[in-house]
């Protein structure tokens, strides 16, 4: 692995327009794959896309974050920043992954969740508190990748797991560098600065204990060989589902519990 | 008309109980601009008399006026936060805080009584660092609501706050999962949440423990929201109607279960909590 890069040159290699996005992945890492529409009471997210698939011989839910790669994607899915429907989409299926004893597996790819008058009317901080509340009790084995970038209540939504990896160049934070450096010193151009001491790398999360597993990306990054991140992807998961899957539920809802509880530094 | 040209001479040669009545401190409206002094804004409980916006008030404060007198017993008082990302000069600006407020971070957390029934409460305090969820908020919700399991006690969580505490990263949107799964453990044994939300609700905290109350309450006229205004219009690249984001907006779209005066929310409150069976042993008159 390279562990030379900052958390800037990562930014640009997760930024690279031809990063492969969960499409991509999807047909390389699942037998099949049967998409699943709508969080019934609404409409259907572009932003979230999730289905039914099979990883090495067992059924599992897929629920992702989904990036754009040209404009009529990026229209699609919303430059990958979901409104509530999404997340209720993203919770519908959970719940049915429980139903029927499959684990769910999150794709987070997200700058954020959308920030916008529809948004709002429809309860965007109802519907993200609402998936980060289930997804601690939901009775099933719950693992999260971050593929590229992972912003803010927008990412967690998907991130409340049993075990989160992330891919090398990926990064996870409280919100962009852009909109850190905006709020905290009123000056968005000092973004590679903010970047740089916000603890955002993946590295990063294996420290603060966040996330427990880094995916190796292939040299220069993830664009550089498809073929070969896809493997890299699905061998953790297959790995990761039969250990897992060995688990008692309710020993796995306590740890999962427990690795929450324990983020935060403070003296008494 | 003569008097009225009476009233401006007079303004214009004050004499000192008049000038002494002009520099008092004054309280300026954010909703509706009106002007009152301080002195007369917190007789009416920090309540706008022109457009009945609630306004912001301490933790002490709001316990104040919610507990039974002398019931409140306080939770984790000294917690402090460290600096996670080693934010250049958190420590700092946090001590200068707690010296100003006498806090030690932006919630008051603890056990009390409502009209006599036993309650956990929490009470957060915008004038610290608004109120944003860093490690301190994080765990002492998070602690709130396991007492509270413990005791087989209701919640009552008062909101206000500015979202995620920048200054902690990573670590304080972690805060975001770790309340929201003591709520999760908190209703899963059965016990009420009611939410109070005040001014302003936003962000981080919208988006987890304060959206998860069993009951939500919210003050006239508070903000509440998920995205700031100003990241809206600036996607939007348009002004927002002035009522957008208002505890009346989020009622109309039905994310506000009941909007509650702040001289009638402590009967609310005694009246919610009994009627799911949390009944004083010695009713307070």
């Amino acid at each position: 692995m390279e562990n030379e890069k900052t958390a800037w040159e990562r930014l640009q290699i997760v930024h690279n327009k031809n990063r492969p996005t969960v499409n991509d992945y999807i047909p390389l890492i699942f037998d099949e794959f049967y998409e699943i529409h709508g969080d019934r009471h609404f409409g259907d997210d572009g932003a979230i896309i999730g289905g039914i698939g099979r990883l090495s011989g067992i059924p599992v839910t897929i629920i992702a974050q989904v990036k754009g790669r040209n404009i009529n994607e990026n229209k699609k899915c919303n430059f990958a920043m979901p409104h509530p429907e999404g997340y209720r989409k993203a919770l519908r299926l959970a719940k049915q992954a429980e139903k029927f004893h499959r684990p769910v597996i999150c794709f987070i790819d997200t700058p954020g969740a959308f920030c916008g008058i529809s948004a709002e009317e429809r309860g965007q901080g109802e519907a993200i508190a609402r998936n980060i509340m289930e997804f601690m009790t939901l009775r099933t084995p719950v693992i999260s990748i971050v593929l590229g970038e992972a912003g803010s209540g927008g990412a967690l939504a998907l991130g409340v797991c049993d075990h989160l990896a992330m891919l090398e160049n990926a990064v996870y934070s409280i919100l962009s560098p852009r909109g850190f450096a905006s709020i905290l010193w009123k000056d968005p151009s000092r973004e590679e600065e903010a970047s740089s001491i916000m603890k955002m790398t993946a590295e990063d999360m294996i420290e603060l204990k966040v996330a427990e597993t880094i995916i190796e990306e292939p040299l220069g990054g993830a664009h550089n060989n498809l073929d070969k991140i896809a493997e890299n992807i699905k061998e953790f998961l297959s790995h990761e589902i039969s250990e897992i899957s060995k688990k008692d539920i309710d020993e796995l809802l306590k740890s999962r519990y427990t690795k929450f509880r324990k983020i935060g530094e403070f003296t008494e | 008309m003569l008097e009225d040209l009476f009233k401006v001479v007079k303004k214009r040669f004050n004499d000192d109980d008049n000038k002494a009545e002009t520099e008092k401190p004054k309280f300026k409206c954010p909703r509706c601009q009106h002007m009152i002094t301080e002195e007369h804004y917190n007789e009416l409980l920090k309540v706008c008399p022109d457009c009945n916006y609630h306004g912001r008030m301490t933790a002490r404060e709001r316990i104040a006026i919610t507990a039974d007198k002398d019931s409140f017993i306080e939770f984790d008082k000294d917690m402090k936060s460290c600096n996670p990302i080693n934010y250049p000069e958190y420590e700092e600006k946090q001590q200068e805080l707690r010296e100003k407020t006498g806090l030690s971070d932006a919630v008051v957390t603890g056990q009390a009584k409502i009209k006599g029934s036993d309650v956990i409460i929490a009470v957060m305090d915008s004038r610290y660092m608004m109120a944003s969820m860093g490690s301190v908020v994080g765990e002492k919700i998070t602690r709130a609501f396991e007492t509270a399991v413990e005791k087989k006690l209701p919640v009552v969580i008062f909101t206000a706050s500015g979202g995620a505490r920048m200054q902690e990263g990573i670590v304080s949107l972690m805060q975001m999962a770790k309340t929201s799964g003591a709520v999760a453990r908190h209703n899963q044994a059965g016990l009420l949440y009611i939410t109070v939300m005040t001014d302003p609700t936003t962000g981080g905290v919208t988006a987890s423990f304060a959206s998860l109350g069993d009951i939500i309450i919210a003050e006239p006229k508070v903000l509440i929201g998920f995205a700031g205004r100003r990241v809206i219009e600036g996607t939007i690249k348009q002004r927002l109607p002035d009522d957008f984001q208002l505890a009346e907006f989020l009622e109309e779209k039905g994310f506000v279960d009941m909007i509650v005066e702040r001289r009638k929310m402590r009967s609310t409150l005694s009246h919610l909590l009994k009627l799911h069976g949390y009944v004083p042993e010695q009713e307070e008159a």
